[in-house]
């Protein structure tokens, strides 16, 4: 490319430009709201309210983290999110894997009928009542299982993870079993190897499903205890603005409902920041693997 | 070693399946067990939490058909036909969000649909590779946030007073707009936010295949002296054009598909009228109003509408690319 820099004329060098200048409103406008956010986050209750805060914090304090960090529930709900992301997780993993890879295998009696039954659940689905109902009946309301176990596989996982089974050369597993290996070993000791960076992308997927799971887990969880993150988060965002009572008692100090809001908001992106590079290098790759074939 | 061998050379054998008679059949499948029952164990788990956690609630969709009675539970409920189906089809709340949810999937197509091709066509022409791999960071992040916090930027970006969309139309001369409690902002909103999210992320799989181009192509396009902008519509845009039909081919078929979670945590009574959704009625009926049978009526019509439009768009899919995405 940079020997061919000369040979662009004029024309190209403006294209160029104005290609870099539109690629760079675009990153702006996408990072712009996440400032705007940390800016209130930082800003004293009246500025925030008065909507005098544009790009940075204006009457500067750190009142909206004090409040927000010594609300015991806030750190309930936070840790409640540390379980169903771990738990969660790890309960996929431990389905996803076996599953994939006894998927892969040719000798694998009706393996078609099973692709398709597992493929069937991404094409048809029961709908939010009988999944709801269903979850009643198998007593799993209000439950830290029911929200682990529930949502702990989805079939196009298993079938990204397939695939990239099936993408690797027989001659692994064929000089494995030469060794007397067993499935339960090849699985273990060659193919999970192998595979590290599909897995990775997979355990990324789920993490981060987890982390931002909201709707199941306003639906299935009653107790105030037992509520993740995003739950909590969105209650205190919907009393902030409709609770007149709970806004009076905070225009009282020196940070206010939005300044609140928007530093549980920066409180629960930051795990996911500290991921994100771990998320970017595998989930490029990781996004292709899954779009070959069936 | 040696029994290994034999053991292996067992496994092997076990793959051939013999077409003769039952008696051998059996013995195959004996031996095939004994040799290959880790698979079904490893299968197994997943087995089961499919059936029991989405086909065992596909068996209770039959309350769709039943008068459903919590303490009669699904089997015991009475059963009353179509009758459910026809309240839906004169309930005119269920229409409108019906026909909501085609018009909300057709602007997230119109205008969410080449957002991220324009973007990868941009970025491809991007030389500088730092500033490149910078702006794509930037652009992937908001994939990765949950829709809680998009919903929790966008009502504080919007709110009436303290917002800075209207701080900056304050400067302007132009009046203060309460946004989301006006029907008619509601799809603009939801559709940008939809398009601020998603586009980046969504540039990757046409990014990709920009990357497959041939280079020669835009080698011995230099040398006949083309533009870059020549370039773009004479090789990038067709080489990627199976790309993009594949992935509108599927667009299309999963137009039923709304995000429903993002309309919940942005739409209010005002503005139903322009933002309820199938499934976000379904959730009002059923979860919050208790009327599970209609509602879980509402959701099997949806269900099915998705899976005929899914099937189609797959096929065609298929027939185009000759490999389906899925």
């Amino acid at each position: 490319m940079a020997m061919n820099m000369n040979l662009y004329s004029r024309g190209d060098k403006i294209f160029a430009l104005a290609t870099a200048v539109l690629i760079g409103l675009f990153t702006v406008a996408t990072l712009y709201p996440f400032i705007y956010i940390a800016a209130v986050s930082f800003s004293g209750g009246f500025a925030a309210a008065a909507g005098k805060v544009v790009l940075t914090p204006v009457d500067g304090t750190l009142a909206a983290y004090k409040y927000i960090l010594s609300e015991p529930k806030f750190w309930r709900s936070y840790l409640n999110t540390f379980i169903y992301t771990i738990g969660g997780t790890m309960m996929s993993m431990l389905i996803i894997i076996p599953a994939a890879y006894a998927l892969s295998r040719p000798q694998l009696i009706g393996r078609r009928f099973w692709n398709l039954f597992v493929a069937f659940t991404l094409w048809f689905n029961a709908g939010l009542i009988p999944f709801f109902l269903n979850m009643r009946d198998l007593n799993l309301l209000d439950s830290y299982f029911g929200i682990i176990i529930a949502f702990a596989v989805n079939a196009f996982n298993i079938i990204l993870l397939r695939n990239f089974f099936e993408s690797l050369p027989n001659s692994f597993e064929e000089a494995a079993r030469m060794d007397g290996a067993n499935d339960f070993q090849i699985l273990w000791k060659v193919y999970i190897p192998l595979s590290k960076p599909a897995i990775a992308t997979i355990t990324l997927f789920c993490i981060v499903s987890r982390w931002n799971g909201f709707f199941w887990a306003m639906v299935l969880l009653q107790s105030e205890e037992k509520v993740p993150l995003q739950v909590y988060l969105r209650h205190t965002i919907a009393s902030l603005s409709d609770d007149q009572e709970f806004t009076a008692t905070l225009s009282s100090q020196p940070y206010g409902p939005e300044s609140v809001t928007a530093a549980i908001i920066i409180c629960s992106i930051i795990p996911v920041l500290i991921i994100y590079p771990f998320i970017q290098k595998y989930f490029e790759k990781g996004i292709l693997l899954g779009g070959v074939k069936e | 070693m040696e029994s290994s061998q034999r053991k292996h050379a067992a496994a092997e054998g076990s793959s051939v399946r013999p077409k003769r008679s039952l008696k051998h059949r059996l013995v195959w499948l004996v031996d095939h067990l004994k040799n290959e029952w880790q698979l079904y164990v490893m299968l197994a788990p997943a087995i089961i939490w499919f059936l029991v956690f989405l086909y065992k609630p596909m068996y209770g969709l039959q309350i769709a058909f039943k008068d459903y009675s919590i303490f009669l539970g699904v089997k015991d409920s009475p059963w009353v036909g179509w009758e459910h189906f026809q309240t839906l089809f004169s309930n005119d709340q269920f229409i409108r969000a019906f026909l909501n949810t085609i018009k909300i999937s057709a602007l997230n197509l119109l205008f969410g649909f080449p957002a991220p091709i324009i973007l990868a066509l941009l970025f491809n022409e991007i030389l500088n590779a730092t500033y490149k791999r910078t702006a794509q960071t930037i652009v992937y992040l908001p994939h990765f946030i949950s829709s809680v916090i998009i919903a929790g930027i966008v009502t504080t970006a919007f709110a009436p007073t303290a917002g800075i969309v209207n701080t900056v139309m304050g400067w302007f001369g132009l009046d203060s707009i309460y946004f989301l409690t006006r029907p008619e902002w509601f799809r603009p909103i939801f559709v940008g936010t939809g398009i601020w999210q998603e586009a980046g992320f969504g540039s990757i799989v046409f990014l990709a295949a920009i990357a497959g181009v041939n280079p020669s192509l835009y080698e011995s396009a230099v040398v006949d002296g083309a533009s870059r902008w020549q370039m773009i519509w004479k090789i990038t845009l067709p080489s990627i054009m199976p790309t993009i039909i594949i992935m509108l081919i599927i667009r299309i078929g999963n137009i039923m598909e709304v995000s429903f979670e993002m309309i919940i945590l942005l739409y209010q009574p005002s503005t139903y009228s322009t933002a309820d959704v199938v499934n976000t009625w379904v959730y009002r009926q059923g979860l919050q109003s208790g009327q599970y049978d209609v509602a879980a009526a509402a959701g099997l019509f949806n269900a099915i509408v998705a899976f005929v439009l899914v099937m189609v768009a797959n096929t065609l899919a298929r027939r185009y690319g000759r490999t389906s995405l899925w």
